[in-house]
């Protein structure tokens, strides 16, 4: 720790499963096939991610078969692409979109939401993130790009795959 | 340090804000007065007696209050020429802010009229406006089927004028372009680039939203073919009010343009079948003005006036050089712009190597030294330069070398904290 310290908060913010994703992110780099693109920005501050949805029939209906991006952006957002697309993966389009409404739920709780484990994985560890209002969108980046792409995916024909 | 504001101690004072301490006890460092500067006690004063005393609207009510909200709004007018040096003070025309002021002009400038811009014209800004300089010129080109054309830069963040020559031509009706860079922190040669606009007839535009609260302006003693044709700038950073701003032009081209909003104040009859509107500067005054801001407004420059101009520019410039030497000192700091403090305002963004801007201010902000992560509305510049965004560290005239000294701090912290530092 350096001369002065650095707040609590800061750790509260920064959890180490954050910067562990934030180092190594997982699932990175756009993949085929997929059967939607978008393109997400804030702007505010410019962060961007571009991210594919891959989306294939299963028992129960469809399920997200693969979630890939290329984004740049801060340590919140570059974690936040990371550990959703790790959470998403493989689940069923209906559940994913579950786990989406919970962790917009938490986002949106300004600090009061007690974050389902069992549901958001190491999506909790951004609970901290609700207490920093100007990180928030941040954090909901590719969350949204994610649900604007699965809308989309679900109705449109594969690029370049089995569809 | 030579240049400082004298008893710069006592000036603090004068910003009640400054006194406040931030979550864990932590003063204030406030670094971020290019987004907006702090407000000394006497322009809070002012408008809150404006309020307390003499609140009535302007120019309509006939009653002694009206006339006196009429007096303080029409002396704000007043101070405002003072402080450009405008050749006359109907040629002040007060707005919301510098944005509304630069899209009045574009938007004027699409109607027929003796400016009106048209297919074939090009208008010409520059790769380091501010996105209020160039998104209401690329509305006026794309409605009039204008050309928009640009003024690249240079590796060290200045303009690049080798091809003026091809930019500003019989076919420029318009160019505008920022005096101060609220990114790279560069001062424009606007003089020069005035004098080659104007010998081929066009509109100068200057946006002082950066100049204005940092250095002295002196409109009337600009010869006339280096003096811009209109200039803007915005309350809030010249330590007033926000809500207000000012756009300054030439009597010759303010007569010029039509009109741009229409409402009480502005007309000199109305008829159902049509109107005849007042001179400037009511022509452009539509509606009931933000009385009390102006009241804020001409406080602050009484007030900045009163500092002496020309000391706030010293004061700046020896806090920009005690930055950009304490930043040469980071490890993995990239300065984006002017590398030295000569001919250079006091914004300064820069790249960490290894921490994101965002993150950046974070863990300053933690520390209490507010300063600002992103694009600082300059996506353009910030493309020219191969990055996403920057932060920006902005002083202003109560700046002292110790909060510049607890941001560099800082910025070893952040390096600490994520693991950069060696
Ligand atoms: C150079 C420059 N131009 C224009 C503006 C716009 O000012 P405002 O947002 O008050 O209209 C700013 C401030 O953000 C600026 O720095």
């Amino acid at each position: 720790m350096t001369a002065g310290g650095t707040g609590q908060d800061l750790d509260a913010l920064y959890q180490e499963i954050i910067l562990d994703h934030y180092k190594n992110p997982l699932h990175a780099g756009l993949r085929e096939p997929y059967e939607a693109e978008v393109h997400h920005v804030n702007p505010t501050c410019g962060d961007e991610v571009t991210l594919r949805v891959h989306v294939s029939p299963g028992e129960d209906g469809d399920v997200v078969a693969d979630v890939s991006y290329d984004a740049v952006g801060c340590s919140i957002s570059q974690a936040s692409t990371s550990v959703m697309s790790d959470l998403l993966i493989g689940k069923p389009v209906a559940e994913a979109l579950t786990v989406h409404e919970e962790f917009l739920a938490l986002m949106q709780g300004k600090g009061t939401v007690e974050p389902d484990e069992d549901v958001l994985e190491d999506g909790v560890a951004f609970a901290g993130v609700a207490k920093f209002p100007a990180r928030i969108k941040c954090a909901l980046l590719s969350w949204m790009a994610w649900k604007d792409a699965v809308s989309s995916a679900s109705t449109t024909q594969s690029n370049g795959g089995d569809a | 340090m030579d240049g400082l504001l004298p008893q710069l101690d006592v000036v603090r004072k004068d910003f009640p804000i400054l006194e406040r301490t931030l979550a864990g006890n932590r003063p204030l460092v406030y670094l971020d007065s290019a987004n907006t500067s702090q407000k000394p006690q006497c322009v809070i004063d002012a408008m809150v007696d404006h309020l307390e005393h003499h609140n009535a609207n302007v120019a309509r009510a006939m009653h002694q209050l009206g006339a006196e909200s009429s007096e303080a709004f029409e002396a704000a007018r007043d101070t405002v020429a003072e402080f450009l040096g405008a050749p006359s003070r109907d040629e002040v025309i007060f707005t919301k802010n510098a944005s509304e002021a630069l899209n009045l002009l574009a938007n004027t400038m699409a109607w027929a009229g003796d400016r009106q811009v048209g297919e074939g014209d090009e208008v010409l800004v520059t790769e380091m406006e501010h996105h209020s300089n160039i998104v209401p010129w690329q509305l006026l080109t794309q409605r009039t089927g204008a050309t928009l054309r640009w003024f690249g830069l240079t590796d060290d963040g200045r303009l690049d004028l080798s091809d003026v020559d091809s930019l500003i031509t019989e076919r420029t009706k318009v160019v505008s372009l920022t005096w101060v860079s609220n990114m790279l922190g560069t001062v424009n040669d606007v003089a020069a680039i005035a004098r080659r606009a104007h010998e081929v007839g066009a509109v100068v535009v200057v946006d002082a939203a950066q100049a204005a609260p940092q250095m002295p302006i002196d409109l009337a003693s600009m010869p006339v073919e280096e003096r811009p044709d209109a200039l803007v700038f915005t309350g809030h950073k010249t330590v007033g009010p926000t809500g207000i701003g000012v756009l300054w032009g030439s009597r010759a081209l303010l007569d010029a343009l039509p009109p741009f909003l229409g409402g009480g104040e502005m007309i000199e009859t109305v008829r159902m079948e049509g109107s005849t509107y007042a001179g400037i500067p009511h022509k452009f005054e539509a509606g009931t003005p933000p009385i009390v801001e102006a009241v804020g407004l001409g406080a602050a420059l009484r007030y900045l006036t009163d500092l002496g101009m020309d000391a706030v520019a010293a004061h700046e410039h020896a806090i920009t050089a005690y930055a950009l030497e304490g930043l040469a000192g980071v490890p993995g700091v990239t300065v984006l712009g002017p590398q030295d403090a000569a001919d250079r305002g006091g914004a300064i963004a820069f790249e960490l190597a290894g921490v994101h801007p965002h993150d950046v201010a974070q863990v300053l902000d933690s520390r209490g030294v507010a300063v600002r992560a992103g694009h600082h509305c300059a996506r353009p510049a910030h493309a020219r330069f191969g990055v996403q965004s920057t932060t920006r560290m902005s002083s202003y005239l109560y700046t002292t070398p110790a909060e510049v000294d607890a941001f560099v701090e800082a910025l070893e912290a952040a390096r600490t904290y994520f693991g950069v530092a060696s």
